[in-house]
């Protein structure tokens, strides 16, 4: 690894300050991510910031009113065990178990986890093949390179890659907010708008300030949320990125579907929501699997497979749709 | 490329002895145990947090040594495959390993074995996996089926393929502590 400094805080306040004023300072949390990233040398920061002593951001507390708010630190693995979590909100504690291994989720932050990079191979190449993402304007090795594993919506011509994390894509379905800790004061953004599609600035992948500091998650109670579920497919049955996942929320009456949230990953840059889908299955029996299969095709009419994706399409398809149902189950 | 960085000083307590190491910043918590204090049972494999063989407990827990930065270890308990046995006695986890030739070249053997440990204390703690068929019901002990194993020590590759050996000796061994 290139050589660092690396220094301790004590307060939010003191680290965002600091972040605000250096360029070349980075917070590190669990570090899992950001050490890969230094390694591979597609992250150089001069100076890292160790959060780990805001103890106040490692909490995990369901409010009177059923809303659930993830400190930032909280750790993967605390998440994924809490019993409100897995009581009320399935798909996160679905979407964390499925990730990484047993001794990433002990190590890996919350806020980290949705902050982590990309895993296009042309992005983490230690030699530095041309990527937008790395090195604005040196090119996509992608676009016209091996591209199975990369995105059907939304990509642009700089950028084709995907978001990794299987804990945003059920945060986008849950409606969740990122609460932020800037120099001004707090800002909540909502998940959906928190990953950003590349367009022609790949190396931007949030709606992150320089300055700000992810101090924790919030995640109101629904129906929907207590029948969730996260459904991943990989090329291993195990510690392995999703190809194609989902994340669905589903409230039932009588047999019919009132309302549902739907999220992919694996096909986007950021979690891909499925609002045309939500709209059209409004109604639907559960058990009517044409109109499930036709409810979802109604959000993949811009779907733009590339050369060797294209089975993600119907893949993505048939995931939602197992995914529905099995939530749908739990209502 | 920015000017040689101070090194820092950290206080570990590692397999039950408190020492104060002097370290990069970019130091690893792996390449502290290898080279400032000479615990060579930690292996270095993928370096990248893809492999498990680095595999140590912090506190308690299952971590990756090498994707942990030593310098951010002040304080904390380590414990390595080193310092596992008792009085000479193998932990019931390690004679497992032996009994079911849980591995070939055994170079993953340590991280395996670390991580097994753990996982076992996971599983009586009531952590839940991605095997868990019901995340509402408390995990138990007596849950930890061989489909549960495989999924809990998923983190951990064995090239030479003693995964079949691996499982039996961690079930065998969850069984007896």
């Amino acid at each position: 690894m290139h050589p660092f400094a690396l220094s301790r805080t004590d307060t939010p306040a003191h680290a965002v300050a600091e972040h605000a004023r250096d360029p070349q300072l980075a917070f590190i949390a669990g570090g899992t991510d950001l050490l890969g990233l230094i390694k591979d040398r597609a992250a150089a920061p001069e100076r890292l910031l160790d959060i780990n002593g805001l103890s106040s951001l490692s909490r995990i507390d369901l409010g009177p009113d059923g809303r659930l708010r993830i400190g930032a630190l909280a750790r993967m693995s605390e998440v994924a065990a809490h019993r409100d979590v897995r009581e009320q909100f399935p798909v996160i504690a679905e979407a964390l178990l499925f990730s990484a291994s047993g001794q990433l989720r002990n190590m890996a932050s919350i806020g980290g986890n949705i902050m982590q990079r990309t895993r296009c191979p042309y992005f983490r190449d230690e030699d530095g093949l041309p990527c937008n993402k790395r090195r604005p304007g040196s090119g996509c090795s992608a676009l016209h390179g091996l591209n199975r594993s990369h995105a059907i919506f939304g990509w642009s011509d700089d950028c084709i890659a995907t978001n990794p994390s299987d804990l945003s894509v059920a945060l986008a379905a849950l409606d969740a907010h990122v609460i932020v800790l800037g120099p001004t004061g707090e800002r909540s953004i909502p998940f959906t708008d928190f990953h950003r599609l590349p367009g022609d600035t790949p190396d931007r992948d949030t709606a992150l300030e320089r300055g700000e500091l992810i101090v924790g998650i919030d995640v109101p109670a629904s129906v929907e949320a207590r029948a969730s579920h996260y459904l991943k497919l990989r090329d291993r049955a195990s510690y392995e990125f999703a190809l194609v996942s989902a994340a669905a929320a589903v409230a039932v009456d009588r047999g019919r579907i009132r309302s549902v949230r739907l999220a992919l990953g694996g096909v986007a840059h950021k979690p891909w929501r499925l609002t045309s889908a939500e709209a059209a299955l409004r109604g639907a029996k559960l058990d009517d699997i044409g109109k499930l299969k036709s409810g979802i095709a109604a959000s993949f009419k811009d779907a733009r497979p590339l050369a060797h994706n294209g089975f993600k399409v119907e893949l993505a398809q048939r995931v939602a749709v197992r995914a529905l149902q099995i939530a749908g189950g739990r209502a | 490329m920015s000017a040689v960085t101070p090194l820092m000083s950290v206080t570990v307590t590692v397999n039950g002895r408190g020492c104060t190491l002097t370290v990069e910043p970019r130091t690893t918590l792996l390449e502290a145990l290898r080279e400032h204090l000479g615990l060579t049972g930690t292996k270095k494999a993928c370096d990248r947090g893809e492999c498990g063989a680095c595999t140590v407990h912090v506190d308690g827990r299952r971590v990756l040594s090498c994707m942990a930065l030593a310098a951010m270890q002040d304080g904390k308990q380590i414990t390595t495959i080193e310092g596992l046995a008792r009085d000479g006695v193998l932990h019931p986890m390690q004679a497992a390993f032996i009994e079911h030739d849980g591995f070939q070249c055994g170079f993953c053997t340590p991280g395996q074995i670390m991580s097994a440990v753990a996982a076992v204390e996971e599983a009586k703690a009531g952590s839940p996996s991605a095997a868990t068929d019901d995340l509402t019901k408390s995990f138990t002990l007596a849950d930890l089926s061989r489909a549960e194993i495989r999924e809990r020590m998923s983190g951990n590759l064995c090239r030479c393929a003693c995964y079949p050996n691996i499982v039996a000796a961690v079930a065998e061994a969850a069984g007896r502590s």
